[in-house]
């Protein structure tokens, strides 16, 4: 049996999946969510094997739900939107659905379920791929993250700066901080570069939010932000933000 | 459009030209007259006098339209100027000898002989002032017609582009809303298909509205929020559960129907305003149109909630409104009829219409 999770945030795109679902009694519905938070918590208390998964949802958007996931369950993402088929793919996508898609089609995205299913045990297969670009819009704009079992959304202008802290990002804001289970690497490239510096290798920080930079050491420098905080600048960082700064 | 204007043009050379004719003969007559009386005064003959007059004038005038003519359909540059000058002099020099030769052969006269050969200097410098001068004359208003012609030509490319560009504008529907849409309605033909077939009418009827009377681009308010409430209804059918829509427009409908609005400018708006509304917040969302008019101007406010704390609209970034104001600046050039602003946790779009009653 593979229990499955519906989450959209129309109903009536519900409704065509579960029409569609009756022809394979192997696949259970164990719940429906209208949007990413619902789909969040229905995940973590049901561990189902497998989600079908809008894109454009209220507040979080598919992908972003999927990174606050520990361990995603096999995906198949149902959309209108075509232009982010390649991102769903780097996400590990089983499949991905052009709305309005036929009984045909989804009987193929079924087969594969099957064929995963057999191959390994599905609920380990998709993981975010760490270095993908191919990102949403809103994933420009805003990190969603999961402290215990609240989520937020914090806008990348209210990121202070970023600590790299083994497999995770940690990031500050004047309202706390909070882990992401992402590489600083990753934030480096999809963050306005005009406004976000890597100016060391574990640390990326918002130029705003500097108030001055002294030297340190013998030729290594510190920013002080407006916090207070001290972030170490290394040698090939200090050029970089002496650019942007137009020094 | 374009082949009017150039039959305007070409007819218009045609006057142009017809005109030059006239002034050439024009002044060969008149010139004939002065040089009459300038004979009349070397005591030649009366016939002789006519003769002369008549030939060298005549003769001067066909060059002298003949001249202008090349100059219409070839300029040297300015730079070559005086390319002109020396084929003046040229022929001058050339319509000198013609006269004196027909002259000669017309006229036995031995006293007017020496007269002819006596003037021949001035009636070479008068030629070249004559020639010269028709030559001045049709570059001058050659050149000007024909950078009449240029500026006319490029207003016509300047509008063309503009109305294609309009065009585009105005068909910037969103292809997700019509595939959602499909979408829905498949569902709905299972369990529900008399509202299936619903839907499937007001789809079209909406996409029909939204093709129709391309080039009539103002229509009435009362047209567009007709077509606008189709547009809500289909959306109620795929968010009915969350999205509720209340349209206003009473202080503009109460006696006054004759206002007007270009066509498929509030739905992107709303469609916008429905977008940001439904994936910004997670409960209801209300979405309010009230139009006024306000002066020579009709408002049209279009409300929707938000969440200021996480909404991308901090960034500035427009919310993709900037096709609308192209739009609005293509027709009225203008750049201040489209207003964003926040009030609380509601969002609110007003454009502006200006109308000229």
């Amino acid at each position: 049996m593979i229990k499955a999770i519906i989450i959209d945030d129309e109903p009536l795109a519900r409704e065509m999946i579960k029409e569609y679902l009756q022809a394979y009694p192997f696949i259970s519905i164990v719940q429906e969510c209208g949007d990413g938070f619902e789909g969040v918590k229905a995940i973590s208390q049901h561990e189902p094997d497998l989600i079908f998964l809008d894109v454009q949802m209220p507040k979080i958007n598919g992908f972003e739900m999927l990174e606050l996931l520990n361990t995603p369950p096999a995906v198949i993402f149902t959309t209108a939107f075509d232009e982010y088929a390649i991102k769903a793919f780097e996400a590990h996508a089983i499949d991905y659905l052009l709305k309005p898609f036929s009984k045909e089609r989804f009987e193929k995205a079924i087969q594969k379920v099957k064929g995963e299913n057999e191959k390994v045990k599905i609920s380990t297969k998709p993981q975010l791929d760490e270095e993908t670009i191919t990102i949403s819009p809103e994933q420009h704009n805003r990190v969603v993250v999961k402290t215990g079992n609240n989520i937020r959304i914090i806008p990348m202008h209210e990121i202070e700066y970023m600590q790299a802290d083994d497999d995770y990002v940690k990031i500050h804001t004047k309202n706390g901080s909070y882990l992401k289970k992402k590489t600083i690497t990753y934030y480096e490239k999809i963050m306005d570069a005009s406004q976000f510096v890597r100016v060391h290798r574990s640390y990326i920080l918002q130029v705003q939010q500097i108030t001055r930079i002294e030297p340190y050491e013998k030729d290594g420098h510190i920013a002080i932000l407006k916090s207070g905080e001290k972030i170490p600048i290394s040698k090939t960082g200090y050029p970089k933000l002496k650019a942007i700064l137009g020094l | 459009m374009l082949l009017i204007s150039e039959l305007e043009a070409m007819s218009n050379q045609r006057v142009s030209s017809r005109n030059f004719l006239l002034i050439s003969i024009a002044l060969a007559a008149v010139f004939i007259t002065v040089q009459s009386l300038v004979l009349l005064w070397f005591s030649i003959s009366l016939v002789n006098y006519i003769i002369d007059s008549v030939i060298s004038n005549v003769l001067l005038a066909i060059i002298a339209y003949c001249l202008g003519n090349i100059l219409r359909y070839y300029r040297p540059d300015k730079n070559k100027f005086f390319y002109v000058f020396i084929w003046d002099l040229g022929i001058s020099g050339v319509w000198l000898l013609v006269i004196n030769w027909l002259l000669s052969f017309l006229i036995k006269d031995t006293s007017y002989a020496a007269f002819l050969y006596k003037s021949s200097p001035v009636r070479f410098f008068v030629a070249f002032l004559i020639t010269g001068l028709a030559a001045m004359i049709s570059w001058v208003v050659y050149s000007y017609e024909e950078q009449r012609q240029n500026e006319k030509r490029q207003t016509e490319t300047e509008k063309l582009t503009k109305q294609a560009e309009l065009f585009k504008l105005r068909k910037q529907l969103h292809p997700h809303f019509l595939f959602n849409s499909l979408n829905s309605i498949s569902a709905l033909t299972i369990s529900r298909p008399e509202e299936a077939r619903n839907m499937v009418q007001q789809l079209a009827d909406f996409l029909r509205g939204t093709l129709k009377n391309e080039d009539e681009l103002q229509v009435t308010l009362e047209e567009e929020l007709r077509l606008l409430q189709l547009y809500l209804d289909i959306e109620r059918v795929r968010f009915g559960y969350r999205l509720y829509t209340l349209i206003d427009s009473k202080e503009v409908s109460n006696g006054n129907s004759m206002v007007k609005i270009p066509q498929l400018l509030l739905q992107p708006i709303v469609e916008n305003a429905i977008k940001f509304g439904l994936y910004d917040t997670i409960d209801e969302v209300l979405i309010k149109i009230i139009a006024k008019k306000e002066d020579s101007l009709l408002s049209i406010s279009v409300h929707n909630p938000f969440d200021p704390a996480t909404s991308s609209f901090q960034k500035g970034t427009g919310f993709g409104l900037s096709s609308i104001v192209r739009r609005l600046y293509l027709l009225y050039g203008r750049n201040d009829l489209l207003e964003t602003k926040a009030e609380g946790n509601t969002f609110i779009t007003t454009v502006k219409i200006p109308q000229n009653d």
